[in-house]
């Protein structure tokens, strides 16, 4: 039993945080997120140079041969940094996607240019009418000689307007909600027949909503086998899970650390807040949140290779515990901030923004305490 | 013990209503659901109410009150709240009226009753300061005496919607000497006066509702004073429990609730409706039951007051539990309407139509702007040491 990190994990860690000091402090974060395009690809190719696109990547296919541990520390970091370039989607989903379902052709051309920065993926999944379920599809693609036929519409697509390509989810067989049935898809955005409405998000990132016209997908471009991607689906967004947990968890530590710091030189009644025991108490709450959070997010981190049912078991678990803790230290990191924690100004209501948004991203408390609840009968 | 409305009460229901049916305009119902009421739709309602006499129910009838009891202000307050009307600015109607005519002299009724109530005169409340939030008494914006005029010297903040107002009532030091709470006056400021800057502060979902305001060597008559000087705390502490009166928002919340119940009666999961599941029909049972024991709250309350006692202490609990309630409708709204929680309204130009259903806009922004609610009006903390102190004795 060890969660120590290695010396490699360690230097990786510094060498992100040095970076972020140095290139994302909270002005340029807002700069970044409120000027077009939304994000930065000088920053992008950042990433790149330091390794981050390819740390957790397979070592054959131009990664670093890091893993799940990797992602967790950078995506720790970029939460400390509301970072919103999309590392997620296209590192810890696209990559996913392409390790456990890509066929080797897909595998030696995708992996490598995400590695290298060549390439931003954005993962189009969720339906209007779908709520959180992965098979609630009514997007389809249609077998038609050496192609499908991709029709439909997908809401929501978190980084959308920033990538290249989109990996689409469709229902290839079977009913609306079928487990079986359901597909997967690389798709390029500039294909003919694929419309995007892009918008800014309220956590200061972009989305778009997409709809799809018989768009022509060539049949290379199927994402493991036809009718079987559900699972293949459940697998990259508990990875993802994961790696948004690590977030949180980022975001969370700042808003302590920043309460905590500002509990303790606002005076009020002619001593700092932070002595009220009222307020003391409510910090150390916080705090507990915090660890629990970062404990679980171990947890979901090591389980992502176990066992199907451990694995969703785990990822749902995470997903619980960061909702509720982030929710708790949001709120209360506005609260003690009092009318400050109400501004744009200050940084405390973007990572309770943030906050609130990850804990609808992939299914919120409830949709996750059922899941969790139904793995265990 | 008794819970119904007599025969009068209700057709004096009765009337409220036909009344809101047949002259609220179609256009300002509902939009402080989504914090769009804009300065247009406030006066807009105001003036019907006021051409109506019904803008000011608190007021005695000798100043343009109703002369309503306390269980027809109920109702009222009931009926605009069903029909989601827009809600009276509360600054010169609720708060700086009722101190005009309890504290000022007759020239000062004369000159500034009849225009807050005709909605003429646009108020503000200068109250906080960065200094002095939670501590208002520990405020530092100075004012000297020089011959018939104050110069105010200092800085409010979080003040309410001053970049549309005419005049702000401003507690200010005019002895820095003694305790901070016998030091302070009440003056009322015409916001055109020389002097006087505002500035923006821009809050979490993007409005602008609160600004900082700049005093710059403003001279004030000194006519403009309330009452006496270095008492302004009492007038102070007087609106402030009138502040709190009308906040535990009942009718509001109740047609909160209803609107959370529509999202979710829209809103499936698998094809069910979300209001049907277990997690979320528990929920807004539970939420509703914490809302009729607060209605039944403020119903005790309210005929304690009917038998002239004053309510105390015990409006914190409206004001703790209201506010609670008010976040939370607005935090299971949020799960209601899931990934359409994530487009940023407020960017979206005039003409464009949402991203997403028209129930899901503006909702995130809602929560994120309601967080002020257990802040502002006396922090729920501060009103939690009001009851240990006031009411437990501890």
């Amino acid at each position: 039993m060890d969660f120590s990190f290695s010396e490699e994990q360690t230097l990786l860690r510094n060498s992100v945080s040095k970076f972020l000091a140095a290139n994302y402090d909270f002005e340029t974060f807002k700069k970044i997120s409120r000027t077009e395009p939304g994000w930065s690809r000088q920053n992008w190719k950042q990433f790149a140079e330091l390794g981050l696109l390819a740390a957790p990547l397979p070592e054959a296919y131009g990664g670093l041969g890091g893993g799940p541990v990797d992602t967790m520390i950078i995506m720790e970091e970029f939460g400390r940094a509301l970072v919103v370039e999309p590392f997620a989607q296209t590192v810890v989903v696209g990559g996913n996607f392409l390790v456990h379902g890509g066929s080797e052709a897909q595998k030696e051309e995708w992996l490598a240019k995400i590695a290298a920065g060549e390439t931003v993926i954005a993962f189009a999944f969720a339906e209007p009418q779908g709520r959180f379920n992965y098979a609630d599809l009514t997007t389809t693609a249609k077998k038609q000689g050496s192609s499908y036929v991709l029709s439909g519409q997908k809401a929501v697509v978190l980084g959308a307007p920033w990538a290249d390509q989109l990996i689409v989810t469709a229902r290839t067989a079977g009913g609306q909600r079928d487990a079986k049935g359901v597909s997967v898809f690389l798709v390029d955005k500039k294909s003919k027949g694929v419309a995007t409405r892009d918008y800014q998000t309220v956590d200061g990132l972009r989305a778009s909503e997409i709809t799809f016209e018989n768009v022509d997908v060539p049949a290379a471009n199927l994402i493991g086998q036809a009718d079987q991607g559900l699972a293949l689906i459940e697998q990259a967004t508990d990875a993802a899970i994961a790696a948004h947990a690590a977030e949180a968890v980022g975001a969370m530590k700042v808003l302590l650390d920043t309460t905590v710091e500002y509990s303790k030189t606002r005076k009020q009644f002619g001593v700092p807040i932070g002595k009220f025991q009222v307020l003391q108490h409510r910090m150390v709450d916080m705090f507990m949140n915090a660890e629990q959070s970062s404990s679980i997010t171990y947890m979901v981190t090591l389980k992502l290779g176990e066992d199907e049912t451990e694995r969703k078991k785990a990822a749902s678990a995470a997903k619980v515990q960061i909702g509720k803790a982030g929710r708790f230290v949001g709120q209360n990191a506005v609260q003690i901030h009092g009318g400050m924690g109400m501004t744009d100004e200050l940084n405390v209501g973007h990572y309770f923004k943030r906050l609130t948004m990850l804990d609808t991203l992939y299914g919120n408390v409830d949709h996750h305490l059922k899941r969790y609840a139904a793995l265990s009968d | 013990m008794d819970l119904t409305f007599s025969p009068e009460e209700e057709a004096f229901r009765k009337e409220v209503r036909n009344f809101i049916a047949a002259n609220l305009p179609a256009e300002v119902k509902g939009k402080a659901r989504r914090d769009m009421t804009s300065k247009a739709d406030f006066l807009l309602w105001h003036r019907i109410l006021y051409k109506q006499g019904w803008v000011a129910p608190l007021w005695p009838k000798e100043y343009g009150g109703t002369g309503w009891n306390v269980t027809q202000r109920y109702i009222f307050n009931e009926e605009c709240a069903k029909a989601e009307t827009p809600q009276v600015l509360p600054f010169g109607i609720a708060m700086c009226g009722p101190v005009i005519y309890t504290y000022g002299n007759e020239e000062q009724k004369k000159k500034y009753l009849p225009r807050i109530l005709s909605g003429e005169d646009w108020w503000c409340q200068g109250y906080s300061e960065p200094g002095a939030g939670s501590d208002l008494a520990g405020l530092k914006t100075r004012a000297v005496r020089e011959g018939d005029h104050y110069i105010v010297n200092g800085q409010k903040t979080w003040t309410t919607l001053a970049q549309y107002a005419d005049w702000i009532f401003c507690l200010v030091r005019t002895d820095p000497g003694v305790k901070s709470q016998e030091g302070i006056t009440f003056l009322l400021i015409d916001m055109k006066t020389p002097g006087i800057t505002v500035k923006p502060i821009i809050v979490l979902d993007g409005a602008h509702e609160v600004n900082e305001v700049f005093f710059d060597n403003v001279k004030v008559p000194v006519e403009n004073r309330i009452g006496e000087e270095n008492k302004g705390w009492t007038y102070a502490k007087f609106l402030l429990v009138h502040e709190r009166s009308g906040i535990a928002g009942v009718a509001r919340s109740k047609k909160a609730i209803e609107r959370l119940r529509q999202v979710a009666r829209a809103e499936t999961v698998d094809g069910q409706p979300l209001v049907e599941t277990d997690e979320f029909s528990r929920k807004i049972a539970e939420l509703e039951i914490d809302l009729s024991a607060l209605e039944y709250t403020e119903l005790r309350t309210l005929s304690q007051e009917a038998k002239g006692k004053h309510a105390g202490p015990e409006s914190s609990i409206l004001k703790i539990k209201g506010t609670e309630i008010q976040q939370r409708i607005t935090e299971l709204t949020v799960e209601a309407i899931g990934y359409y929680g994530y487009p940023y309204d407020r960017s979206f130009g005039d003409n464009e139509y949402p991203v997403g259903p028209d129930y899901a806009v503006g909702q995130s922004g809602h929560y994120f702007n309601m967080r002020k609610a257990s802040i502002y009006g006396g922090s729920n903390e501060i009103q939690r040491n009001i009851i240990a102190k006031a009411v437990l004795g501890l």
